[in-house]
Protein backbone atom coordinates (compact mmCIF):
# COMPACT_ATOMS: atom_id res chain seq x y z
CA UNK A 1 0.00 0.00 0.00
CA UNK A 2 1.37 3.43 -0.95
CA UNK A 3 -0.11 4.98 2.23
CA UNK A 4 -0.43 3.80 5.84
CA UNK A 5 -3.71 2.27 7.02
CA UNK A 6 -4.88 5.43 8.78
CA UNK A 7 -3.87 7.67 5.89
CA UNK A 8 -5.70 5.40 3.44
CA UNK A 9 -8.78 5.43 5.70
CA UNK A 10 -8.75 9.24 5.75
CA UNK A 11 -8.46 9.56 1.95
CA UNK A 12 -11.10 6.92 1.14
CA UNK A 13 -13.29 8.29 3.95
CA UNK A 14 -13.16 11.83 2.55
CA UNK A 15 -14.04 10.55 -0.94
CA UNK A 16 -16.94 8.50 0.41
CA UNK A 17 -18.30 11.35 2.55
CA UNK A 18 -18.10 13.99 -0.19
CA UNK A 19 -19.65 11.64 -2.75
CA UNK A 20 -22.62 11.06 -0.44
CA UNK A 21 -22.97 14.77 0.35
CA UNK A 22 -23.04 15.59 -3.39
CA UNK A 23 -25.68 12.92 -4.01
CA UNK A 24 -27.79 14.05 -1.04
CA UNK A 25 -27.59 17.82 -1.57
CA UNK A 26 -30.75 18.20 -3.70
CA UNK A 27 -32.72 16.06 -1.24
CA UNK A 28 -31.48 18.05 1.77
CA UNK A 29 -32.20 21.40 0.10
CA UNK A 30 -35.66 20.32 -1.07
CA UNK A 31 -37.10 17.91 1.51
CA UNK A 32 -40.37 15.99 1.06
CA UNK A 33 -42.34 18.09 3.52
CA UNK A 34 -41.66 21.39 1.74
CA UNK A 35 -43.01 22.51 -1.61
CA UNK A 36 -40.20 22.29 -4.19
CA UNK A 37 -39.64 25.66 -5.96
CA UNK A 38 -41.14 25.81 -9.45
CA UNK A 39 -37.78 26.33 -11.10
CA UNK A 40 -36.31 23.21 -9.52
CA UNK A 41 -39.38 21.22 -10.54
CA UNK A 42 -38.86 22.45 -14.09
CA UNK A 43 -35.19 21.38 -14.00
CA UNK A 44 -36.18 18.00 -12.59
CA UNK A 45 -38.49 17.54 -15.54
CA UNK A 46 -36.12 18.59 -18.32
CA UNK A 47 -32.72 17.44 -17.03
CA UNK A 48 -33.08 13.60 -17.25
CA UNK A 49 -33.42 13.58 -21.05
CA UNK A 50 -30.38 15.82 -21.44
CA UNK A 51 -28.29 13.78 -18.98
CA UNK A 52 -28.88 10.48 -20.80
CA UNK A 53 -27.58 12.16 -23.98
CA UNK A 54 -24.58 13.46 -22.01
CA UNK A 55 -23.86 9.97 -20.65
CA UNK A 56 -23.81 8.49 -24.16
CA UNK A 57 -21.21 11.07 -25.17
CA UNK A 58 -19.33 10.46 -21.89
CA UNK A 59 -19.03 6.74 -22.69
CA UNK A 60 -17.57 7.60 -26.10
CA UNK A 61 -15.26 10.36 -24.87
CA UNK A 62 -12.03 8.46 -25.55
CA UNK A 63 -12.92 7.52 -29.12
CA UNK A 64 -10.45 9.14 -31.53
CA UNK A 65 -11.90 9.47 -35.03
CA UNK A 66 -8.58 10.67 -36.45
CA UNK A 67 -6.57 7.56 -35.58
CA UNK A 68 -7.11 3.88 -36.39
CA UNK A 69 -9.73 2.37 -36.00
CA UNK A 70 -11.35 5.82 -36.34
CA UNK A 71 -14.26 5.02 -34.04
CA UNK A 72 -15.55 2.44 -36.50
CA UNK A 73 -16.23 -0.33 -33.94
CA UNK A 74 -18.35 2.10 -31.90
CA UNK A 75 -20.09 3.52 -34.99
CA UNK A 76 -20.97 0.07 -36.40
CA UNK A 77 -22.13 -1.32 -33.05
CA UNK A 78 -24.29 1.70 -32.23
CA UNK A 79 -25.74 1.56 -35.76
CA UNK A 80 -26.60 -2.09 -35.14
CA UNK A 81 -28.21 -1.21 -31.80
CA UNK A 82 -30.35 1.47 -33.45
CA UNK A 83 -31.54 -0.95 -36.15
CA UNK A 84 -32.12 -3.82 -33.71
CA UNK A 85 -34.00 -1.58 -31.32
CA UNK A 86 -36.29 0.03 -33.90
CA UNK A 87 -36.94 -3.42 -35.37
CA UNK A 88 -37.60 -5.51 -32.24
CA UNK A 89 -37.92 -2.87 -29.49
CA UNK A 90 -36.42 -5.30 -26.96
CA UNK A 91 -33.99 -3.61 -24.56
CA UNK A 92 -32.04 -6.73 -23.65
CA UNK A 93 -31.74 -7.93 -27.25
CA UNK A 94 -30.50 -4.53 -28.41
CA UNK A 95 -27.94 -4.23 -25.59
CA UNK A 96 -26.79 -7.86 -25.87
CA UNK A 97 -26.61 -7.83 -29.65
CA UNK A 98 -24.77 -4.52 -29.79
CA UNK A 99 -22.24 -5.65 -27.19
CA UNK A 100 -21.54 -8.96 -28.96
CA UNK A 101 -21.02 -7.15 -32.27
CA UNK A 102 -18.64 -4.69 -30.58
CA UNK A 103 -16.68 -7.53 -28.94
CA UNK A 104 -16.42 -9.39 -32.25
CA UNK A 105 -15.20 -6.25 -33.98
CA UNK A 106 -12.49 -5.31 -31.47
CA UNK A 107 -11.33 -8.92 -31.08
CA UNK A 108 -11.24 -10.00 -34.72
CA UNK A 109 -11.59 -7.13 -37.21
CA UNK A 110 -10.04 -4.05 -35.63
CA UNK A 111 -7.24 -5.55 -33.57
CA UNK B 1 -45.21 -5.97 3.11
CA UNK B 2 -45.39 -9.75 2.89
CA UNK B 3 -42.53 -11.95 1.77
CA UNK B 4 -44.40 -12.69 -1.45
CA UNK B 5 -44.64 -9.01 -2.29
CA UNK B 6 -40.88 -8.69 -1.80
CA UNK B 7 -40.27 -11.66 -4.08
CA UNK B 8 -42.52 -10.15 -6.70
CA UNK B 9 -40.83 -6.72 -6.59
CA UNK B 10 -37.43 -8.41 -6.81
CA UNK B 11 -38.55 -10.60 -9.71
CA UNK B 12 -39.87 -7.66 -11.71
CA UNK B 13 -36.80 -5.55 -10.88
CA UNK B 14 -34.17 -8.11 -11.87
CA UNK B 15 -34.54 -8.08 -15.70
CA UNK B 16 -33.94 -4.31 -15.77
CA UNK B 17 -30.57 -4.87 -14.11
CA UNK B 18 -29.20 -7.60 -16.40
CA UNK B 19 -27.13 -5.25 -18.62
CA UNK B 20 -25.69 -3.67 -15.48
CA UNK B 21 -24.92 -7.14 -14.10
CA UNK B 22 -22.63 -7.84 -17.04
CA UNK B 23 -21.05 -4.41 -17.09
CA UNK B 24 -20.50 -4.05 -13.36
CA UNK B 25 -18.98 -7.50 -12.91
CA UNK B 26 -16.42 -6.67 -15.60
CA UNK B 27 -15.68 -3.06 -14.67
CA UNK B 28 -15.81 -3.91 -10.97
CA UNK B 29 -13.25 -6.66 -11.60
CA UNK B 30 -11.02 -4.15 -13.38
CA UNK B 31 -11.22 -1.90 -10.31
CA UNK B 32 -10.42 -4.82 -7.99
CA UNK B 33 -7.33 -5.64 -10.06
CA UNK B 34 -6.22 -2.01 -9.96
CA UNK B 35 -6.56 -1.99 -6.14
CA UNK B 36 -4.57 -5.23 -5.99
CA UNK B 37 -1.81 -3.67 -8.08
CA UNK B 38 -1.33 -1.09 -5.29
CA UNK B 39 -1.48 -3.84 -2.65
CA UNK B 40 -4.94 -2.95 -1.37
CA UNK B 41 -6.51 -6.20 -0.20
CA UNK B 42 -10.05 -7.56 -0.49
CA UNK B 43 -11.40 -5.69 2.54
CA UNK B 44 -10.26 -2.31 1.16
CA UNK B 45 -11.76 -3.12 -2.23
CA UNK B 46 -15.11 -4.17 -0.75
CA UNK B 47 -15.24 -1.13 1.58
CA UNK B 48 -14.58 1.18 -1.37
CA UNK B 49 -17.35 -0.43 -3.45
CA UNK B 50 -19.79 -0.40 -0.53
CA UNK B 51 -19.12 3.07 0.88
CA UNK B 52 -17.88 5.13 -2.06
CA UNK B 53 -19.79 3.28 -4.83
CA UNK B 54 -18.98 5.68 -7.65
CA UNK B 55 -17.12 3.82 -10.36
CA UNK B 56 -15.06 6.50 -12.04
CA UNK B 57 -14.18 8.10 -8.69
CA UNK B 58 -13.04 4.74 -7.34
CA UNK B 59 -10.64 4.38 -10.26
CA UNK B 60 -9.40 7.93 -9.68
CA UNK B 61 -8.97 7.22 -5.94
CA UNK B 62 -6.30 4.61 -6.66
CA UNK B 63 -4.27 7.22 -8.51
CA UNK B 64 -4.82 9.65 -5.62
CA UNK B 65 -3.49 7.36 -2.89
CA UNK B 66 -0.59 6.37 -5.12
CA UNK B 67 0.46 10.02 -5.45
CA UNK B 68 0.86 10.55 -1.69
CA UNK B 69 -1.21 11.73 1.29
CA UNK B 70 -3.15 14.78 0.17
CA UNK B 71 -6.69 15.07 1.61
CA UNK B 72 -7.37 18.48 0.05
CA UNK B 73 -6.71 17.33 -3.50
CA UNK B 74 -8.76 14.17 -2.81
CA UNK B 75 -11.69 16.37 -1.74
CA UNK B 76 -11.42 18.68 -4.76
CA UNK B 77 -11.04 15.77 -7.16
CA UNK B 78 -14.17 14.13 -5.72
CA UNK B 79 -16.17 17.34 -6.19
CA UNK B 80 -15.03 17.62 -9.81
CA UNK B 81 -15.55 13.99 -10.80
CA UNK B 82 -18.89 13.57 -9.03
CA UNK B 83 -20.51 16.96 -9.60
CA UNK B 84 -22.87 15.41 -12.17
CA UNK B 85 -24.64 13.59 -9.33
CA UNK B 86 -26.29 16.89 -8.31
CA UNK B 87 -28.21 16.69 -11.59
CA UNK B 88 -29.30 13.12 -10.86
CA UNK B 89 -30.66 14.19 -7.48
CA UNK B 90 -32.63 17.12 -8.88
CA UNK B 91 -34.09 14.81 -11.54
CA UNK B 92 -35.03 12.19 -8.94
CA UNK B 93 -36.70 14.54 -6.42
CA UNK B 94 -40.26 13.66 -7.53
CA UNK B 95 -39.59 9.92 -7.92
CA UNK B 96 -37.99 9.59 -4.46
CA UNK B 97 -40.77 11.49 -2.69
CA UNK B 98 -42.36 9.77 0.28
CA UNK B 99 -40.08 6.72 0.33
CA UNK B 100 -39.18 7.08 4.01
CA UNK B 101 -35.87 5.76 5.22
CA UNK B 102 -35.27 3.74 2.03
CA UNK B 103 -34.71 7.05 0.28
CA UNK B 104 -31.29 7.49 1.92
CA UNK B 105 -30.05 4.23 0.48
CA UNK B 106 -31.47 5.09 -2.95
CA UNK B 107 -29.54 8.38 -2.79
CA UNK B 108 -26.30 6.58 -1.90
CA UNK B 109 -26.87 4.02 -4.64
CA UNK B 110 -27.64 6.49 -7.43
CA UNK B 111 -24.83 5.59 -9.85
CA UNK B 112 -24.88 6.62 -13.53
CA UNK B 113 -26.39 3.28 -14.54
CA UNK B 114 -28.92 3.09 -11.69
CA UNK B 115 -29.97 6.66 -12.47
CA UNK B 116 -30.49 5.85 -16.14
CA UNK B 117 -32.68 2.85 -15.28
CA UNK B 118 -34.68 4.54 -12.52
CA UNK B 119 -35.31 7.66 -14.59
CA UNK B 120 -36.60 5.71 -17.58
CA UNK B 121 -38.40 2.76 -15.98
CA UNK B 122 -42.20 2.54 -15.95
CA UNK B 123 -43.13 0.98 -12.62
CA UNK B 124 -45.77 -1.75 -13.04
CA UNK B 125 -48.88 -0.73 -11.08
CA UNK B 126 -49.20 -3.95 -9.07
CA UNK B 127 -45.66 -3.65 -7.69
CA UNK B 128 -44.71 -1.69 -4.56
CA UNK B 129 -42.95 1.40 -5.94
CA UNK B 130 -40.50 1.95 -3.08
CA UNK B 131 -39.28 -1.65 -2.95
CA UNK B 132 -39.04 -1.87 -6.73
CA UNK B 133 -36.72 1.15 -6.87
CA UNK B 134 -34.86 -0.17 -3.84
CA UNK B 135 -34.20 -3.60 -5.36
CA UNK B 136 -32.97 -2.21 -8.69
CA UNK B 137 -30.53 -0.01 -6.77
CA UNK B 138 -29.45 -2.78 -4.40
CA UNK B 139 -28.98 -5.41 -7.13
CA UNK B 140 -26.78 -3.05 -9.13
CA UNK B 141 -24.58 -2.29 -6.12
CA UNK B 142 -24.31 -6.01 -5.27
CA UNK B 143 -23.00 -6.69 -8.81
CA UNK B 144 -20.41 -3.95 -8.40
CA UNK B 145 -19.29 -5.18 -4.97
CA UNK B 146 -19.04 -8.80 -6.15
CA UNK B 147 -17.23 -7.82 -9.37
CA UNK B 148 -14.64 -5.73 -7.55
CA UNK B 149 -14.11 -8.42 -4.90
CA UNK B 150 -13.62 -11.15 -7.50
CA UNK B 151 -11.24 -8.95 -9.47
CA UNK B 152 -9.19 -8.30 -6.35
CA UNK B 153 -9.04 -12.00 -5.43
CA UNK B 154 -8.49 -13.78 -8.73
CA UNK B 155 -8.25 -11.07 -11.38
CA UNK B 156 -4.55 -11.27 -12.03
CA UNK B 157 -4.70 -15.05 -12.52
CA UNK B 158 -7.48 -15.07 -15.12
CA UNK B 159 -6.43 -13.56 -18.44
CA UNK B 160 -8.95 -11.26 -20.04
CA UNK B 161 -10.23 -12.78 -23.27
CA UNK B 162 -13.41 -10.75 -23.09
CA UNK B 163 -12.10 -7.54 -24.56
CA UNK B 164 -14.85 -5.08 -25.34
CA UNK B 165 -17.44 -6.38 -22.90
CA UNK B 166 -17.49 -3.08 -21.03
CA UNK B 167 -19.29 -1.73 -24.09
CA UNK B 168 -22.44 -3.20 -22.48
CA UNK B 169 -22.83 -0.06 -20.34
CA UNK B 170 -22.47 2.21 -23.40
CA UNK B 171 -25.12 0.06 -25.09
CA UNK B 172 -27.41 0.49 -22.07
CA UNK B 173 -27.24 4.29 -22.30
CA UNK B 174 -27.63 4.18 -26.08
CA UNK B 175 -30.79 2.06 -25.85
CA UNK B 176 -32.34 4.30 -23.19
CA UNK B 177 -31.49 7.25 -25.43
CA UNK B 178 -33.11 5.66 -28.52
CA UNK B 179 -36.18 4.72 -26.48
CA UNK B 180 -36.42 8.37 -25.40
CA UNK B 181 -36.20 9.53 -29.02
CA UNK B 182 -38.86 7.04 -30.13
CA UNK B 183 -41.38 7.86 -27.40
CA UNK B 184 -41.14 11.65 -27.34
CA UNK B 185 -42.51 14.06 -29.93
CA UNK B 186 -40.01 16.87 -29.38
CA UNK B 187 -36.30 16.06 -29.37
CA UNK B 188 -35.08 19.47 -28.30
CA UNK B 189 -33.82 18.19 -24.92
CA UNK B 190 -31.86 15.35 -26.53
CA UNK B 191 -30.33 17.83 -28.98
CA UNK B 192 -29.38 20.17 -26.11
CA UNK B 193 -27.78 17.33 -24.10
CA UNK B 194 -25.89 15.68 -26.94
CA UNK B 195 -24.95 18.97 -28.60
CA UNK B 196 -23.57 20.49 -25.38
CA UNK B 197 -21.61 17.34 -24.53
CA UNK B 198 -20.10 16.99 -28.01
CA UNK B 199 -19.18 20.70 -28.21
CA UNK B 200 -17.56 20.64 -24.74
CA UNK B 201 -15.76 17.36 -25.43
CA UNK B 202 -14.21 18.93 -28.55
CA UNK B 203 -13.24 22.13 -26.75
CA UNK B 204 -12.13 20.85 -23.33
CA UNK B 205 -10.85 17.36 -24.21
CA UNK B 206 -11.90 13.97 -22.80
CA UNK B 207 -10.98 14.54 -19.14
CA UNK B 208 -12.48 17.93 -18.26
CA UNK B 209 -15.66 18.34 -20.25
CA UNK B 210 -18.44 17.18 -17.90
CA UNK B 211 -18.68 20.30 -15.75
CA UNK B 212 -18.66 22.72 -18.71
CA UNK B 213 -21.29 20.47 -20.33
CA UNK B 214 -23.54 20.67 -17.27
CA UNK B 215 -23.20 24.46 -17.10
CA UNK B 216 -24.02 24.76 -20.81
CA UNK B 217 -27.06 22.47 -20.46
CA UNK B 218 -28.31 24.55 -17.51
CA UNK B 219 -27.92 27.81 -19.46
CA UNK B 220 -29.70 26.36 -22.51
CA UNK B 221 -32.67 24.89 -20.64
CA UNK B 222 -33.10 28.18 -18.76
CA UNK B 223 -32.95 30.26 -21.97
CA UNK B 224 -35.27 27.83 -23.78
CA UNK B 225 -37.74 27.43 -20.89
CA UNK B 226 -40.73 28.76 -22.83
CA UNK B 227 -40.41 26.58 -25.97
CA UNK B 228 -39.47 23.56 -23.83
CA UNK B 229 -42.52 23.92 -21.60
CA UNK B 230 -44.75 24.22 -24.63
CA UNK B 231 -43.39 20.97 -26.06
CA UNK B 232 -43.25 18.72 -22.97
Amino acid sequence: MPLSTSQSLIIFGIISLITFIIRATPFILFPDNKETPKYIKYLGKVLPSTIIAMLVVYCLKDVNVLAYPNGLPELISIGAIVILHIWKRSTLLSIGGGTLIYMALVQTVFI
Amino acid sequence: MTLNKHKEALKVAFPYTIPVLTGYLMLGAAFGILMKSKNYSLIWTLMSSIFIYAGSMQFVSVGLVASGFNPISAAIMTLLVNARHIFYGIAMLPKFKGLGRKKWYLIHGLSDETFSILSSVKIPSHIDRAWFLFYITLLNQIYWVIGSGLGNLVGSIVSFDIKGIDFVLTALFVVIFIEQLLTKKSHLLEIIGAGSAIACRLIFGPDNFLIPTMILILILVIILKKPLERRT
